[in-house]
């Protein structure tokens, strides 16, 4: 079902995305706060990168930036040949809208659509999506596609967001704390599907967590601390999500 | 984009009650705009093809008796099309079902009684025919009122003779579409009737052969009026002319026109504050809905939808609810515009009526309710957007409480942990509760506006029939007489004071300004008839000079101690001039008083009385009434109990309808408002309300918290609500210039305490929807699904 864990992917040529030195200061009444300081980050194709780091050492905010849903304080983004750091914020929708699945930490399903068309919200916007259906089958959800997000557990409601996320055949895939609120078996179902994405699709994938067990399944481990990277460690055997457990 | 498209139609229904509260707002204000308009439109169309259609004169005159060549000659005057000669004569009439005399007129018809000016319209029956017979045409409302029908008899007094008339049909008249009494105000159908009958019929009955004494002209288009009443005026002149007038001046037509001043007044301004509330509200309304989705907006940007997709999407939303809304208040106000329509062309007795339902009137509230609507979503958004996607979805950051009022004063210890809570959150988002108190009290003030409209005209009644006129009984005599008739009407049984008065038809002039008006020669200020200005200060009646209404002496630009020319218009018609002793500021826009003595000395006249106020003894009013009937100078009677019974019956009908329709509107738009404010706060803040219960709030205790702060908000509101409504109707007022009666500005406090309770009881019925839906609260769909 999964590739073989050793397989890593070309680390010779260019990056998908480059960031280097990013800072992203917010201010908030007299204080300073410094979500990032100076980050150098590249991420290559096809590539399963896990973030790990504290709360509050800015992971998300250095996901959103890559993202292009916030734009940095200083420093560049550069996605293959474009520089992110200058686009305006209609380019920056474009961008997301032909490149990039999000997964948040929050699902941030519409309330008011039943799971499929959660992911038709997505098929209807983009230029090459799968079936909606295919998308669902990818995180085994086929058989509730009908079913509205009230109706759906947690890590349920997880898997559309990977299959609203992947439904559009992106090149990146950006998972905030995909698991953050789930069990460790429903955590587990929700990695076999960003790990079956990466695989199968050569989606390009960042995952961002707390949780050091789940870095294991990664390429490659980037650890932030108090906004800056604190180290990173290539995984020589990758663990099979399957096999993991928290 | 059909997901999104869905995510719509989903929305409007889970938000189903809310959505229709808004649309209903927005469809009384355009319900209102689209009734008010097309009834003044209506009417006035319905008023301009009558008059066209039956050939309304444009010109009035009348005068005592003069030869027919006189006609001929006023037909050559340049600019004049068409002269009927006439004879109109007043009668009083023997009613059986009244106890107090009723009068009438009558008035002749031409040869060929379906050509000429004025034509009738016949309800029923024909025309007069024969001769000796005394048929007549009889007016509609009179009819009505006593039951007549062809082939029924009235027994009038023509000429000194009892005589019965025949009446062989009903019919209405332009000349004659408000029907009131010589020397009344107000329309009484009852008392008062026209009769139409043959010419020749009347020559003989008045002995007027081979003469006339009115005459009807209808003028070229484009021609002078002022010129053709001057050159009138000197052909009848000699032969007791009591001046020309236009159309302005006919007493049916200037109350018409009045009425349809008052009607545009209360047509433009009260719809427009309608409307311009319900887009007000629906703006706070669609904002806090849309700073509710913001999450869901993030997402949508997060998934590369662009703000412009974004925008129209919620645009679509609202512009369907603002589709809605014109379409059903277009259609109710049309609905009730032809209705209103209906009762007032009854009412004013026009023959029958055209609904005209202008297309524009129509487009204007469609487009009023979309901009509105557009608005409101346009600031909503442009909030909603402006927050980067990864904020707005970030877990919801606690909100930023700090100590209130309480704490920083002290006082906390002393006050509940739930009313803390209200104060704190009321504390936190001062702009955000300012609006809700504002939309609440908008609803309070239209209450009022609505409402406020017959506590005027209440007011006004009592004051012109109480306190002004503190007789009960007026006779009018039907030629002025002198004191023997004064004495013996003062000889009756049942008169217990008689006090004379002369109304003389004049014109007032003042340099270039000139003004056809009466003016009411009294024996003293301070008896049957009393002298009040609008702040019920006694004014005395000048020994000498003319007392003016305030408006009509700004109009004519005079003040006291200036000189007036007065042109009296009966008797020999002499001009004199007169100082103005003073200006007295009442409700009656054209009102001139003088000393009775002093005015037929500047007539030349000795003790020439024109009528008589009387104050009776209830006990003898039935035989006082028998005797006044068959006294022979007496032309009319008005009593005054039955004058304001029949405008009861009448005109405060009229008015009352309308009101209602306005209260029913602002109490639609009050119920619309509080239950959107009261269900927002509680989709907002039902997270938290989730979370107390979690952690062991009762539902009591919850309810108490939500719905403290929907009772403070609307305590809040309802003071500012009343005051706004004052000042509304002040506008209001302010902008009704009709110039017949000035309409006082008053608001009874009932109807603030209506204003208030209505918005009360909103409060209870959307608490009381709130507190079951806060009883029903799923704590877990609530704490897992994040809207
Ligand atoms: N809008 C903001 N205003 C002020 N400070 C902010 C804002 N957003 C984030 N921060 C701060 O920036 C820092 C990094 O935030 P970020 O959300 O990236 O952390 P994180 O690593 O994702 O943490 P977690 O694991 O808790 O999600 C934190 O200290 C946070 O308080
Ligand atoms: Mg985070």
């Amino acid at each position: 079902m999964t590739q073989p864990a050793s397989n890593n992917p070309d680390k010779s040529g260019k990056p998908v995305f480059a960031a280097r030195s990013i800072t992203k200061t917010y201010h908030v009444g007299e204080v300073d706060v410094h979500a990032l300081r100076g980050v150098d980050l590249d991420l290559y194709a096809g590539e399963f990168l896990v973030l790990l780091g504290p709360s509050g050492s800015g992971k998300s905010t250095l996901l959103n930036v890559l993202g292009g849903l916030d734009l940095p304080t200083s420093g560049h983004v550069r996605y293959l040949d474009q520089d992110l750091t200058s686009y305006s914020d209609a380019e920056l929708t474009m961008f997301r809208r032909r490149h990039v699945g999000f997964v948040f930490q929050f699902y941030n399903l519409i309330p008011s659509l039943t799971a499929r068309e959660n992911i038709e919200l997505v098929t209807d916007i983009a230029s090459d999506p799968m079936d909606a259906r295919d998308a669902l089958e990818l995180v085994q959800l086929r058989d509730r596609m009908d079913h509205f997000p009230a109706q759906l557990s947690g890590g349920e409601q997880q898997r559309v967001a990977i299959a609203r996320a992947i439904a559009k055949r992106p090149e990146v895939l950006l998972c905030d704390e995909p698991t953050g609120a789930l069990d460790g078996v429903t955590g587990v179902v929700v990695l076999e599907a960003i790990e079956r994405v990466n695989a199968e699709l050569g989606t390009t994938t960042a995952v961002i967590t707390h949780n050091a067990v789940i870095s294991q399944m990664a390429h490659r481990v980037v650890s932030l601390s108090g906004g800056a990277i604190a180290g990173t460690r290539i995984n020589e055997r990758r663990v099979l999500a399957r096999e993991l457990s928290w | 984009m059909r997901a999104l498209h869905r995510k719509l139609f989903r929305d409007l229904i889970k938000l189903r009650s809310q959505t229709a509260a808004i649309a209903l707002v927005m469809a009384c204000g355009v319900a209102t705009f689209v009734m008010s308009l097309s009834m003044l439109d209506s009417l006035q169309g319905t008023m301009d093809r009558y008059y066209e259609e039956h050939r309304f004169a444009n010109v009035f005159a009348s005068m005592k008796r003069a030869p027919l060549s006189l006609a001929e000659r006023v037909r050559e005057i340049p600019g004049v099309g068409e002269v009927e000669s006439r004879v109109v004569e007043a009668v009083t009439l023997d009613m059986p079902l009244m106890e107090e005399p009723a009068s009438g007129s009558v008035v002749s018809l031409p040869s060929d009684s379906r050509e000429g000016i004025n034509r009738l319209y016949v309800r029923s029956g024909r025309f007069p025919e024969g001769r000796g017979s005394l048929e007549v045409l009889v007016s509609q409302r009179f009819a009505e009122a006593h039951g007549l029908a062809p082939g029924d008899g009235v027994n009038a007094v023509l000429n000194g003779r009892l005589e019965t008339l025949r009446v062989v049909g009903v019919a209405l008249s332009p000349e004659y579409v408000w029907l009131i009494p010589p020397g009344g105000i107000l329309p009484e159908n009852k008392r008062y009737g026209v009769f139409w009958m043959g010419r020749e019929e009347m020559d003989a009955a008045f002995d007027m052969k081979g003469a006339f004494n009115d005459l009807a002209i209808r003028v070229m288009p484009g021609a002078d009026e002022a010129e053709i009443i001057e050159r009138v005026d000197e052909l009848t002149a000699q032969y007791g002319g009591l001046g020309a007038y236009e159309r302005e001046d006919q007493i049916s037509h200037k109350f018409v026109a009045n009425e349809l001043e008052e009607l545009r007044a209360m047509t433009l301004i009260v719809p427009a504050i309608f409307l311009g509330v319900a887009a007000f509200l629906l703006n706070i309304v669609l904002s806090r809905m849309i700073s509710a989705q913001r999450e869901q907006i993030a997402a949508l940007k997060a998934l590369g939808y662009s703000s412009g997709e974004i925008g129209r999407h919620y645009l679509s939303f609202v512009l369907l609810i603002a589709c809605v809304s014109g379409v059903v208040g277009a259609a109710g106000g049309a609905w009730m515009g032809r209705g209103l329509t209906r009762i007032y062309v009854d009412f004013m007795d026009f023959p029958s009526f055209e609904y005209d339902l202008h297309p524009r009137v129509l487009l204007l509230g469609f487009v009023v309710s979309a901009v509105a609507a557009m608005i409101g979503v346009a600031s909503a958004l442009r909030a909603a957007m402006r927050l980067p996607p990864a904020e707005a979805m970030k877990q919801q950051a606690p909100q930023n409480y700090r100590p209130t009022v309480l704490e920083r004063a002290g006082l906390q210890r002393f006050v509940p942990l739930s009313a803390r809570m209200i104060i704190r959150h009321i504390e936190r988002r001062p702009l955000k509760t300012a609006l809700s108190v504002l939309g609440i009290a908008l609803a309070c003030a239209i209450l009022v506006v609505g409402g406020y409209s017959e506590d005027s005209v209440d007011y006004l009644l009592d004051f012109q029939f109480q306190r002004v006129q503190r007789y009960d009984v007026e006779v009018v005599f039907g030629a002025t007489t002198d004191d023997r008739a004064l004495s013996s009407i003062r000889a009756l049984p049942g008169v217990l004071d008689a006090e004379p008065y002369r109304a003389l038809p004049v014109r007032l002039r003042s340099d270039h300004w000139q003004r056809r008006t009466g003016i009411l020669g009294l024996t003293s200020g301070d008896g049957l008839y009393k002298l009040l200005d609008m702040n019920g200060t006694p004014h005395a009646l000048p020994e000498h000079g003319v007392l003016l209404a305030t408006t009509l002496g700004q109009w004519l630009g005079v003040g006291p101690g200036d000189l007036v020319t007065v042109e009296a218009l009966e008797g020999r018609r002499p001009e004199f001039t007169a100082e103005v002793a003073g200006l007295i500021d009442d409700f009656s826009g054209l009102a001139a008083y003088m000393n009775v003595d002093e005015m037929n000395r500047l007539m030349h006249e000795q003790g020439t009385v024109g009528g008589v106020y009387l104050s009776t003894d209830p006990q003898d009013s039935q035989s006082l009434y028998q005797d006044l009937r068959e006294a022979p100078q007496v032309a009319g009677v008005n009593v005054k109990a039955s004058t304001i019974k029949s405008f009861r019956e009448t005109v405060s009908k009229n008015l009352g309808i309308m009101r209602s329709f306005m209260v029913g509107f602002s109490v639609i738009i009050a119920f619309g408002v509080v239950y959107n404010s009261a269900r927002i706060s509680l989709s907002e803040r039902s997270r938290d309300l989730a979370t107390l219960r979690v952690i062991g709030f009762t539902r009591r205790e919850v309810a108490i918290i939500q719905l403290g702060e929907l009772a403070t908000i609307t305590a809040l509101a309802i003071p500012v609500g009343l005051v706004l409504g004052y000042f509304l109707s002040w506008l209001t007022s302010q902008a009704t210039n009709a110039e017949l009666i000035r309409i006082p500005f008053i608001i009874h406090p009932s109807t603030f305490a209506l204003a208030a309770s209505v918005v009360v009881g909103a409060s209870l019925v959307s608490g009381l929807i709130v507190r079951t839906r806060i009883d029903k609260l799923d704590l877990i769909s609530v704490l897992k699904s994040r809207e």
